[in-house]
């Protein structure tokens, strides 16, 4: 019987040993065999293009599995929301928009990243532009998101077109709106029909309220990023119904005329398409109109685009007047030539973040995958791929220009690209997009609509920004004064 | 026939012999009517009291989960009087001669129909008092449109719906009765046309919407060369008001009338020919035939098929969305399209109140329409 007991016992632990070993020896390169990652981002197919393209390569390395879902974008910020709310947690990653952590930190529905980021020498976190390390996937001083894109806005022009002419790329709003004027109606691609002076996304519940937000950035902003360009931080009262606004609001509303017929109904799909064509001498957006010059198949344009930093004023609002003033040394510290610029990080590019209710051994997968997109080897080559949507954002980015040229950019429009990109991440007076609770509203909803109103002629000036001012200051005391004051000093890394 | 037989005492006589089943048999009927019951409670009445209750209250995402707070009317109160009225009711210009001179008609008109009813001898007190609710209703209803349209003001998504409405559902009505009158008529080549008009209803409706918004680009797009033509490529349909509002409502009517062409065309083909028969060797000209014999006969389903129409044109959001997002400005934004546009900003008990007023909208226009229409039509056929 002992006998029989010993034997059982011995064939047990060499059964034991044998699957020890086994186990040992795939853990070894396999460390996340068995895991699941749900990630899950919009439909795109920028964004969620790289993300499936290298999602095998992850799973062959790491054992894990990654399962990448889409939704539609006007879908993805609630259905995040209720899913974290609602604590269904069917996703483990997600690649969302950064402005919605101001919903989602203080929820407590985002994994800290500050321990993981520092230790994982492999993400080189500290190749990673400043502005986006501490600003943008950074809140109340935690680090949240690995950022996978850097957005920002920017101005293209024909520099064929403006260098033959002799016309200085723009430097301030004016400046921008005067070019325009010259190339209206002009035949820019040599295909005999009249072309646009400028073409802008300025369709309603669509992208456009990030050009305004650019225009304006420049004359609301002038003492770096943590002044803030939406709000006042001592009372939360908006930034929406001053001169300053009402400047900007006239430079949007001289654009809408000097453009195609069909402005205000044009996306920034339509905007880039037209710019590419050949068909507009100037535009206003992302990094992507830079990557998709290059791409032959459907650009007309290669080689003829020049890229700058936003144009700037050469005046600003002084919040203690409210009044807008003549630039001076007090007032714009970060001016060039008197011209304040504020280089606006739209939308802020998309990040990665990870649920905090996974496990976490799904945790520590999910961030090897987050980190392994972000890392410079496979990010380099991503951010010169137009389809992918990602911008660049890490220093390598900018100093490895071999990844550029052998993407087909010239090494002189690759410098200046990439130069207008490094002219506008090294700006200390970078705007940081909004990013408190209900940000959605504040932007998509209430500045969209009256956006949108004001260009159709239904409201005037003051109207415009009355109904912004209105409905901001409406949202903000439902949601709560001080709560929101607070998440928006958060937001710009305001500790005081 | 002896009372015996009747199923009730039959049962009763089962019964008496078999208590147990006796029982099972009388709440046989309930049992099997429970499931109905259940699903109708279930996906329709309890939902329809929680969107009502959804529309009371704000809801905020919090750490614990979602907390839903009472506001009471809050939400209709920004929409008729608070920060979202011009939105949602439009702006009210002061009066022209035109505005005022369609109201007089409009008032007119209705206090003749009242006073017309009041002095049918038919009449009843109840038929009286729900057509001065009606027509007070109506005239609230009229006042707002007048004076947002004809005059410097603007019309609110309301006021934009009721005008899509109306719009498409007489001109779908017309073309559809005018399509279904010409393909019943023996010309060649009619099989192949009824199945060519009936294709566009097939079509899904965004891709309606995508469709509309290549023909209205007068820049490019396939009729670039037909604008270019008449020089028309520096004008934009979709930046002006009335110009995106048309073309919303024509692309409206070119999916919808097919609709009611075949209901029409079904009615008519199914008309006895003796009547017809019988006016012509009486004399009868075409257009008496038209409007004495075939339009009295296919007025049920004319009314039947007007009021699906209605019913589901107040819900029209696709072309609206895809065409413009509801721009220029909120031009043609409809009553859905404002419900999703705050419901996408998480404000859900908002977007519940707007979809209840569309809700309340409807079932006025509905059941006036029923009371004062179909029924007649009915009793006429």
């Amino acid at each position: 019987m002992s006998r029989h007991v010993a034997r059982a016992l011995v064939l047990l632990l060499a059964t034991a040993v044998a699957a020890a070993c086994s186990g040992g020896s795939t853990s070894s390169n396999q460390q996340f065999s068995g895991t699941t990652i749900r990630v899950v981002t919009f439909t795109g197919p920028q964004i969620a293009e790289p993300l499936q393209r290298r999602a095998p390569d992850f799973e062959k390395a790491t054992g894990a599995k990654v399962q990448i879902i889409t939704v539609p974008f006007s879908d993805l910020y609630q259905k995040l929301l209720t899913d974290f709310a609602t604590k269904t947690n069917s996703y483990d990653a997600t690649v969302f928009d950064p402005q919605w952590m101001g919903d989602y930190v203080p929820s407590g529905y985002l994994e800290d990243l500050t321990d993981r980021v520092q230790k994982d020498s492999a993400l080189q976190w500290n190749d990673i532009a400043p502005f986006f390390r501490d600003f943008s996937a950074t809140f109340k001083g935690k680090v949240y998101t690995i950022p996978l894109d850097g957005d920002f806005q920017m101005v293209y022009y024909r520099k064929d077109i403006l260098d033959k002419d002799g016309v200085k790329p723009p430097e301030t709003w004016q400046d921008y709106i005067n070019i325009a004027k010259q190339y209206q109606g002009k035949d820019l691609n040599g295909d005999g029909k009249a072309d646009y002076g400028s073409c802008l996304a300025m369709k309603r519940s669509a992208q456009s309220y990030w050009a305004w937000l650019s225009i304006a950035a420049a004359y609301l902003q002038s003492q770096g990023t943590k002044q803030g360009a939406f709000f006042n931080t001592d009372n939360m009262q908006p930034l929406t119904n001053n001169p300053a606004a009402a400047a900007a609001l006239d430079v949007y509303k001289q654009l809408s005329k000097i453009g195609p017929p069909d402005q205000l109904n044009n996306d920034v799909g339509d905007s880039r398409g037209l710019f590419i064509t050949g068909r507009c001498a100037l535009s206003l957006d992302w990094g992507d109109i830079g990557t998709l010059a290059i791409d032959t198949t459907q650009s007309k344009v290669a080689d003829k685009v020049g890229a700058i930093i936003l144009p700037g004023s050469k005046q600003v609002l002084d919040r203690a007047t409210n009044q807008l003033v003549t630039c001076n040394s007090t007032l714009c510290p970060n001016a060039v030539n008197g011209v304040n610029h504020a280089p606006f990080a739209a939308f802020g590019g998309w990040s990665g973040a990870i649920n905090k209710a996974s496990a976490s051994k799904t945790k520590d997968a999910a961030f090897a995958f987050l980190s392994y997109m972000s890392q410079p080897a496979q990010s380099g080559e991503d951010v010169t791929i137009g389809k992918t949507g990602f911008n660049p954002y890490r220093i390598s980015h900018f100093t490895n220009k071999d990844a550029w040229t052998k993407a087909g950019m010239s090494a002189a429009a690759a410098t200046d690209y990439l130069g207008a990109i490094q002219s506008s991440l090294q700006s200390p007076n970078m705007v940081l997009d909004l990013r408190i609770p209900q940000t959605s509203f504040y932007q998509q909803t209430a500045l969209d609509t009256a956006l949108a109103q004001y260009l159709a002629g239904e409201i005037s000036v003051n109207q415009c920004m009355t109904q912004i001012t209105n409905q901001w200051n409406s949202k903000t005391d439902e949601v709560g004064r001080p709560s929101q004051l607070d998440a928006y000093k958060a937001s710009l890394s305001i500790t005081k | 026939m002896s009372s015996l037989t009747s199923p009730r005492v039959l049962r009763d006589v089962v019964a008496r012999g078999r208590p147990l089943g006796g029982r099972l048999d009388r709440i046989a009927g309930a049992v099997f009517i429970l499931p109905a019951v259940v699903v109708i409670l279930g996906f329709s009445i309890f939902p329809l009291l929680a969107s009502l209750y959804v529309s009371l209250s704000r809801l905020s995402f919090s750490q614990g989960g979602v907390e839903l707070k009472f506001v009471g009317f809050n939400n209709y109160a920004k929409l008729l009087f608070g920060i979202d009225r011009t939105h949602f009711l439009g702006v009210i210009g002061p009066v022209t001669p035109v505005s005022g001179a369609v109201l007089v008609a409009g008032y007119g008109l209705m206090a003749f129909l009242l006073f017309r009813y009041a002095r049918y001898p038919g009449r009843t007190l109840l038929g009286l008092v729900g057509r001065v609710i009606t027509a007070v209703i109506a005239g609230a209803g009229l006042w707002l449109i007048v004076n947002t349209i004809l005059t410097s003001g603007r019309p609110g998504t309301l006021v934009v719906t009721l005008v899509y409405v109306g719009v498409d559902v007489s001109v779908q009505y017309l073309l559809g009765l005018g399509l279904a009158l010409l393909v019943v008529q023996q010309l060649p080549g009619r099989r192949f046309f009824r199945v060519v008009f009936l294709l566009p209803m097939m079509i899904t409706p965004v891709g309606v919407a995508y469709l509309f918004r290549m023909l209205t680009d007068t820049s490019k797009g396939p009729l670039y060369p037909l604008w270019a033509h008449f020089g028309l490529t520096d004008v934009s349909w979709v930046t002006n008001p009335w110009g995106a509002r048309l073309a919303v409502m024509i692309g409206d009517v070119w999916q919808w009338t097919p609709f009611i062409f075949i209901i029409l065309l079904a009615a008519i083909e199914t008309l006895p020919h003796e009547l017809v028969e019988a006016a012509v060797a009486d004399g009868a000209n075409r257009w008496q035939v038209f409007w004495r014999i075939t339009f009295p006969q296919i007025l049920p389903a004319t009314t039947t098929v007007v009021l699906i129409r209605i019913i589901e044109g107040f819900k029209i959001i696709d072309l609206p969305n895809v065409l413009t997002n509801g721009g220029p400005g909120t031009a043609t934004e409809s009553l859905t399209l404002h419900a999703y546009t705050i419901w996408r900003a998480l404000d859900i008990g908002g977007s519940a109140a707007v979809a209840y007023m569309l809700l309340i909208v409807v079932t006025f226009v509905g059941v006036s329409y029923v009371n004062l229409f179909r029924r007649r039509a009915t009793a006429v056929a």
